[in-house]
Formats: structure tokens, sequence, C-alpha cells
């Protein structure tokens, strides 16, 4: 059943996948985001509490809800390598780390934004803002761990273990920082009944969620493709496509042909 | 379970040769709480008020102080090596190592706690708040310690990335811990918190061993 899924356990296979999803995620991503942003910005109606300010939404909300996919994503990566040895899952463990780091970044700037004329302070104390630092923590810890290794090998497995602590330990702190202390406004699109904010708002919010998980999954195609090359650069696949680049680059054809040897 | 027993007498010895790195933690453990009344002023109700803040983010500091001693040794004169070939379940092996860690590095602190209570002006109530914490939530200190321990006990620099590691997955213990001493401050119940924090323990003991051997078994590669 799962037949399909193992020839990219091989690093060439996945290679080629990235390269075909690519162009999809990049031009899709790039067009969603374009549309939503402006969508959010320009046209969406002003909230009649808090008019304009209200339209950072449209980029917090989504760095927020994508800081916590990726963190996901990269716990079941990295699970899936320690549990059957894929070597390129620990790559895409490795791949998603810098990206979810960036996005809660993002998420604490745009928020520390928001708060300050919602607020009237640019930090506070509050749960939601303490997870998501703690978060970036956990982001940092996963990254200079890896860092710290020379073998890669050992770093992917190293890293592996502390983003499956750290993502069963996500939600202990989220609820222990939520008992904590509260400011933060309660979920808006998620409620089981009726969302909370009129559909004029509602959907250029989900068109920019959308377009930042295809942007996030386009940077991330590029840097798992990236980190496949680094860590292959003796292979003869890679060696080939190098050589290609660099006969299309010169035009010359008279460069020796790499060999086919597998 | 007698090489496991054997194993155990070792490390407490081998802990009680080693009286410098015994004692100082504690000594860490009793300048930073020292430091909070001089930066914040003396007055008796500030003290009260962040004591049992002040005495578990010292806790926290000098347990990763002594958490390195919990492999380290072990690893650089190669008896790991030999732990890991011995065929004992290496899971027991790492439980072992964090109760021998606890008893020489963190009970001396929990004996000290009286005294530093006292500098810090919390009541009685507030004192046995905080004691039933730190008995309940240090051994998860040492359990989740072990396992970022064991990650980066072949790297030469440890220590930062050890804080790194660990400062976040600490927090929860953190907050209920400072909020029952809180609640006892105003004689309300704090069953609910040791609860959480008995719950928290009893999560970590069943699957930080497991971690902990998968852990020292990628760094002995």
């Amino acid at each position: 059943m799962w037949k399909w899924l193992h020839p990219y356990a091989k690093t060439e296979k996945s290679y080629q996948l990235c390269q075909t999803l690519l162009p999809w995620f990049s031009v899709f991503g790039l067009f969603t985001l374009i549309v939503a942003t402006v969508w959010g910005l320009a046209f969406a109606p002003a909230d009649y509490q808090q008019s304009d300010a209200f339209r950072i939404i449209y980029i917090h909300v989504p760095s927020a809800i994508l800081s916590k996919m990726l963190y996901s994503s990269m716990a079941i990566a990295a699970f899936i390598g320690l549990v059957w040895q894929v070597k390129t899952a620990f790559m895409a463990m490795i791949a998603l780390a810098p990206i979810g780091a960036m996005v809660t970044f993002v998420s604490l700037i745009t928020g520390a934004v928001w708060g300050k004329p919602m607020w009237g302070t640019w930090w506070e104390w509050d749960a939601r803002l303490t997870s998501q630092l703690i978060l970036l923590f956990l982001f940092f810890g996963v990254m200079s761990l890896y860092k710290s290794f020379d073998d890669q090998q050992q770093a992917g497995k190293a890293a592996g273990v502390m983003a499956i602590v750290g993502v069963i330990n996500l939600p202990i702190i989220h609820y222990s920082v939520e008992w904590w202390n509260t400011l933060h406004q309660g979920a808006t699109i998620l409620k089981m009944d009726k969302p909370s904010m009129p559909p004029e708002m509602l959907w250029p919010l989900l068109l920019a969620i959308v377009s930042w998980a295809l942007v996030s999954g386009a940077i991330f195609l590029l840097r798992l493709q990236n980190e496949i090359i680094r860590r292959e650069i003796k292979r003869p696949w890679v060696l080939a496509m190098v050589s290609q680049v660099q006969d299309v680059n010169t035009g010359d054809n008279n460069s020796p042909k790499p060999e086919q040897a597998q | 379970m007698t090489p496991l027993w054997a194993l155990f007498k070792r490390d407490l010895t081998l802990a009680f040769h080693q009286r410098a790195e015994l004692i100082q933690p504690l000594i860490f453990f009793m300048l930073v709480v020292s430091l909070f009344p001089l930066g914040v002023g003396p007055n008796p109700a500030t003290l009260q008020m962040i004591g049992p803040g002040v005495i578990w983010v010292a806790a926290i500091l000098s347990s990763l102080m002594g958490l390195e001693r919990l492999f380290r040794d072990d690893f650089q004169d190669g008896s790991l090596e030999q732990l890991l070939l011995s065929g004992s379940a290496l899971p027991l092996v790492a439980l072992v190592k964090v109760t021998t860690h606890w008893l020489t590095s963190i009970l001396p602190l929990l004996i000290l706690s009286p005294l530093l209570a006292l500098f810090l002006h919390l009541n009685e109530a507030m004192y046995w708040a905080l004691l039933a914490t730190l008995i309940l939530g240090t051994p998860l200190l040492s359990l989740l310690g072990a396992i970022a321990v064991a990650l980066t006990v072949g790297l030469n620099r440890g220590g930062v990335l050890l804080a790194l590691l660990l400062v976040p997955i600490f927090i929860p213990l953190l907050i209920f811990a400072t909020s029952a001493v809180d609640a006892a401050a105003l004689s309300l119940p704090y069953n609910a918190q040791l609860a959480i924090i008995g719950a928290m323990l009893l999560f970590a003991l069943a699957l930080a061993p497991f971690a902990t051997a998968y852990a020292l078994r990628v760094s002995q590669n």
C-alpha cells in the first residue's frame, strides 16, 4: 500500500519530486500571496472598533498558524527519520527549522506592532505571546543542536530527538502559559458555530493563510534541494547534474561528459 | 538487578569523591538567590512576593550547572560505552543515573531551601508548598535534563547549548510550582498544581529514560 512512498527515501527521487513541485508552489504561492495581501490590506472593510489597525491580521494570523504547523511538520519529519531511518526525513526536518523560526519571529513582531495601538504596549507577558516566544526558542534549540555536530547523520538524530521532546511539551507549555496569564483575544476563525468575522474580512484571511503555507512550502522545497545537494555532493547523479549546469552556462559542449556509473 | 545496584553504589561513591563538584552548584544556588535582595532591594514584602519564583529559577539554573556531570565523566573515560555493551537495559541504566544525580546534586538544594526561604521572608505555609513543589518537581529537572545531556555529551561545548535546549522545556514546571506557592500564600488549596506537577513527573518517568537511552546510543554512535 505504501510502496509508492519508498523510492522517496532515496535522495535523488526526492530531489526530482522537489524539482517538479517547486514551480507549482512558487507560482501559486506568490499569486495568492499578492492577491490576499492586497485584498486584505486595501479592500477588506475596516473593523468598527480597531479601524485600519486590524489589517495586520492578514500577516499576523497566517504567520502564527504557520509557526505551529511548521513545528509539527518538523517533528513529524524527525519521527519518520528516527523510526524508519529515512535519511531524507532528517534533511526535511532541518530544512523546515529555519523557516519555522522565521515565521514565528514574524508573528511575534507583528503581534508587538498590533499590541501597541490595541493594548497600549509593545510587549505583554500574555499567554499566546509567551508560548510563541518559547516556540521560537524551541526552534533555535533544534537548529543549534543540529549545528553543533560534525557528523550530519548523528546531528539529524540528535536534533530529531529534541524536536520530538519539544512537540510533546508544546501542548503542556501552551496550556500552562494560558492558565498563567491571558490577555490575547480568543480564536476568531476556528469557532464551531459561526466565525465571528464577516465574510469580506474572512476570505482574504483564509487566502492569506493558504498563500503563506504555499510560500513556506516553496521555500522548504528549495532548502531541501540545497540540503540534498550539500550532503550528496559526491554522488554520481549530483556530479552529473552539476556538470550539465556548467555546460549550459559556458555554452561549451566539449567538456568531458560525466560518468554514468552508479 | 545486581549490576544496576552496583552502578548505583559506584555513582554515589564517585560523586562523594568529587566534593568540589558536589558543592559548587549549592554555592551557585545560594549566590543566585542572594543576588535578588541586592538587586530589587531588601523590602520584605517584595522579597516575599518574588521569593518562590527566585528560588525556583535558582534551582533550575544550578541544576543546569550540575547536569553535565550526569554522563560526561563516563563518556570521557569510556565506561559509558561499557554500560551500553553490558547488556543491562539501557533505560534502566539511565534511570539509575538520574536517581544518583538527583540524590547527589538536587537533594542538597532541598536541604538548603529552608535557609533560603528565611532569606526571602517566605512564611511557613509558603515554605511547605515550596518544599512540596521542589520534591515533586526537581526529579523532573533531572529526568528531562538527562535527555539533553545525553544528546550533547559528545560535544565539547555543552553548557550554553544545554541551557538553550532545556530552559524552554522547564517553563511549565516553573509556572505550576510558583503558582502553587502563590496559592499557599493566600492560604488557598494548591492540590491542583501539585497534581499537575505529579502528572508531568509520572509522564516523564515513563518516557524520558527511553529517550535518554536512545540519545546515548546516538552520542556514542
